[in-house]
């Protein structure tokens, strides 16, 4: 019957059109939100040898995003503020705001961490001071191998996803 | 002669063919009704002018620019330095992106104030709105193009806005990044939005948007107490525009294209007179002397986020914005009928005041930025004369902590320094000696706490200043003028 070898053709077509338009689908759906899905955000990243932070000293250091690409240029380094306490211990914060991820800067003679977007003020512990910022700085975690610092870092250090 | 008889015969072989003119004539000819050939109908048809003029500015520049994180900057300073006109095409996006944003507004202000988005063009204000939308989100992109530090540190901002939300907050942010950070790969993101995604969804919308226009027909005058009503409006309009229209063109078109020349002419000056804008500094994050401002369009947000209570600022954020923008969405799905005119609608006057007023101050705050401590204060401002004109070696030992310490980013002297905290001159007619210690040691009123930062003679020597800091002859608080300072600045 011709009316139903048409119509089963048109359902045909249309159903073809939909699955291929799916599997193209799933491709793209996954690429755009390939950033996601599985990306550690974190890796074990060398500061350099302990002797460099010296005591009771708040220092910047730089180092390479461990997950940089080859174009990445001038973004690919990543500074964090360094605090040497003692000997063995430390606390390495992000340089980025706690309110809306700007860099604070640090000033040794008042002991305060300032950011220059919206004027929050972090003590030399990292805490909040004063201004908008709902917490205190973002603190790597750190280690020391071989008279080596080393933090985990490697993610822009969000309220979502700190360092 | 022979040139005007080759070209018409020319235009009759296309024609014959094409139909254009024939298929066209109508829409282009329709009537509208006579009050509306008038300046305040510009707005929209300037606004598509300027946007013909960002698509052939910026494919001028992708002809160059290279999305690439490494070399980004480079290329646009070779289009600034070396590139022949390079610099007045990078000028030319920008002011027109400004003049944009600005001519886009008024035509909404317009189209809100003269009640056009009612009956039966609510789809034509929704679309609108999109466009509105689809050209911040342009002006955002295009400001993160620019790859220098504001770009940088503003991506930060918005990751750090995105962030907020709460379950997939971090799945936000390495969508919008592309990564796990600010990198490479954010450019390229940025830049396929940017030149691909936007544009293409902003040229199918505007198509939707004056299909809409020719075929609702442009909104009359308001009159005061021509009610809009479901049922008679369309009729009423159609017999109001066969009985008083004039052709669209040429009566109409006329104005609308002074418009485009002017809007055109005023992008053209101002980008030859202030040239372009920027990049500021190579986007490297370790330089910590940055100092992130964004664009004016979003100048306002820039200032409400450091004005808005802490607390408040996730909710006002990720509930009251989508709200905004789902209000302005359903304005003519809640009030589609009813009154056109802005005389009769004082409530929908108050709110355009409103707006305007609170995105103007905003604005202009966030230029002025009071709330960010002046950086480099401690180095770069000296301690007026007079404040150190007699006094004390301790009172000057005083003076010096305060420049040591950096008090001056927040707190100025002799007008110079932050306005984060309360300027100091005349201090000591405000504090007694002991709350100038507690407020120093202790902090409070959004004042860090510095007890472990100073030394008992470091405070002692402050306080000793900061009491000196009162007008002459007015005394300090709470006690009577000490004879002997009284005697000394007199």
């Amino acid at each position: 019957m011709p009316p139903s070898r048409r119509g089963f053709l048109f359902r045909l077509g249309l159903g073809l059109s939909a699955v291929a338009a799916a599997l193209a689908g799933i491709p793209i759906i996954g690429f755009i939100f390939g950033p996601v899905r599985r990306h550690p955000g974190q890796a074990w990243i060398k500061l350099g040898p302990v002797a460099t932070f010296p005591e009771g000293q708040t220092r910047l250091a730089i180092y390479d995003n461990p997950f940089r690409v080859a174009w990445d240029g001038p973004t690919g380094k990543i500074a964090c503020w360094v605090r040497r306490i003692g000997a063995e211990r430390f606390q390495v914060f992000a340089i980025n705001c706690a309110h809306l991820g700007c860099p604070v800067r640090w000033f040794p003679q008042s002991r305060l961490f300032m950011c220059p977007c919206h004027g929050g003020v972090y003590y030399e512990d990292g805490s909040r001071a004063s201004g908008p910022p709902p917490r205190g700085l973002f603190e790597y975690e750190y280690e020391i191998r071989e008279h080596q610092l080393w933090v985990r870092g490697g993610q822009l250090p969000t309220l979502a996803g700190p360092v | 002669m022979a040139l005007r008889d080759a070209l018409r015969s020319v235009a009759g072989w296309l024609e014959a063919r094409t139909g254009l003119a024939e298929g066209l004539a109508p829409a282009v000819t329709h009537p509208v009704p006579r009050r509306t050939a008038s300046w305040w109908y510009v707005f929209g048809s300037a606004t598509l002018a300027l946007f013909m003029l960002q698509i052939a500015t910026g494919i001028c520049l992708a002809l160059v620019y290279v999305p690439a994180a490494d070399q980004a900057y480079d290329s646009l300073r070779y289009l600034n330095d070396q590139a022949a006109f390079g610099w007045y095409l990078r000028a030319l996006h920008f002011w027109g992106s400004n003049a944009m944003v600005l001519v886009m507004t008024l035509h909404m202000l317009q189209v809100f104030l003269w009640g056009a988005y009612k009956f039966p063009r609510e789809l034509t204000w929704i679309v609108g709105v999109f466009l509105f939308l689809g050209t911040l989100g342009m002006a955002f992109t295009g400001q993160i193009l620019r790859w220098d530090q504001d770009a940088y540190w503003g991506l930060g901002i918005g990751a750090s806005i995105a962030a907020r939300a709460p379950v997939v907050g971090s799945a936000i942010v390495h969508v919008m990044l592309g990564g796990p950070i600010i990198a490479g790969r954010t450019l390229s993101r940025f830049f396929a939005v940017h030149v691909f995604l936007i544009p293409g969804l902003l040229i199918a919308l505007i198509g939707l948007h004056l299909w809409l226009v020719l075929r609702l027909g442009v909104n009359e005058w308001p009159m005061p107490g021509r009610v809009v009503d479901r049922e008679t409006y369309r009729k009423r309009y159609e017999d109001d525009v066969h009985r008083d229209g004039v052709p669209f063109f040429p009566v109409a078109a006329r104005k609308d294209m002074v418009g485009m020349g002017v809007v055109v002419l005023v992008v053209l000056a101002c980008a030859a007179v202030f040239g372009p804008n920027g990049p500021h500094g190579v986007p490297d994050p370790t330089i910590t002397d940055a100092s992130p401002r964004p664009d004016f369009y979003f100048l306002s947000l820039f200032a409400l986020l450091a004005l808005l209570p802490p607390w408040t600022e996730t909710v006002i954020l990720l509930v009251g914005m989508p709200l905004a923008i789902a209000l302005l969405l359903a304005l003519p799905l809640i009030a589609g009928t009813g009154e056109k005119s802005w005389r009769r609608r004082p409530v929908a006057v108050l709110g355009v005041v409103l707006i305007l007023l609170t995105v103007t101050t905003l604005a202009t705050l966030g230029v002025l930025s009071p709330w960010s401590p002046v950086m480099d204060a401690g180095t770069a401002l000296a301690t007026p004369v007079a404040y150190v004109q007699g006094r004390t070696p301790l009172e000057l030992q005083g003076a010096l902590v305060i420049q040591n310490k950096q008090c001056r980013n927040c707190h100025s002297l002799g007008g110079e320094g932050g306005s984060r905290g309360p300027a100091l001159d005349g201090v000591a007619t405000r504090l007694t000696r002991d709350q100038l210690v507690r407020q120093v040691l202790q902090g409070g009123g959004n004042m860090p706490a510095y007890g472990k930062n100073l030394a008992p003679a470091e405070v002692n020597a402050l306080v000793a200043f900061l009491e000196t800091l009162r007008p002459a002859r007015q005394p300090p608080v709470g006690a009577p003028a000490p004879p002997r300072a009284a005697a000394r600045r007199d």
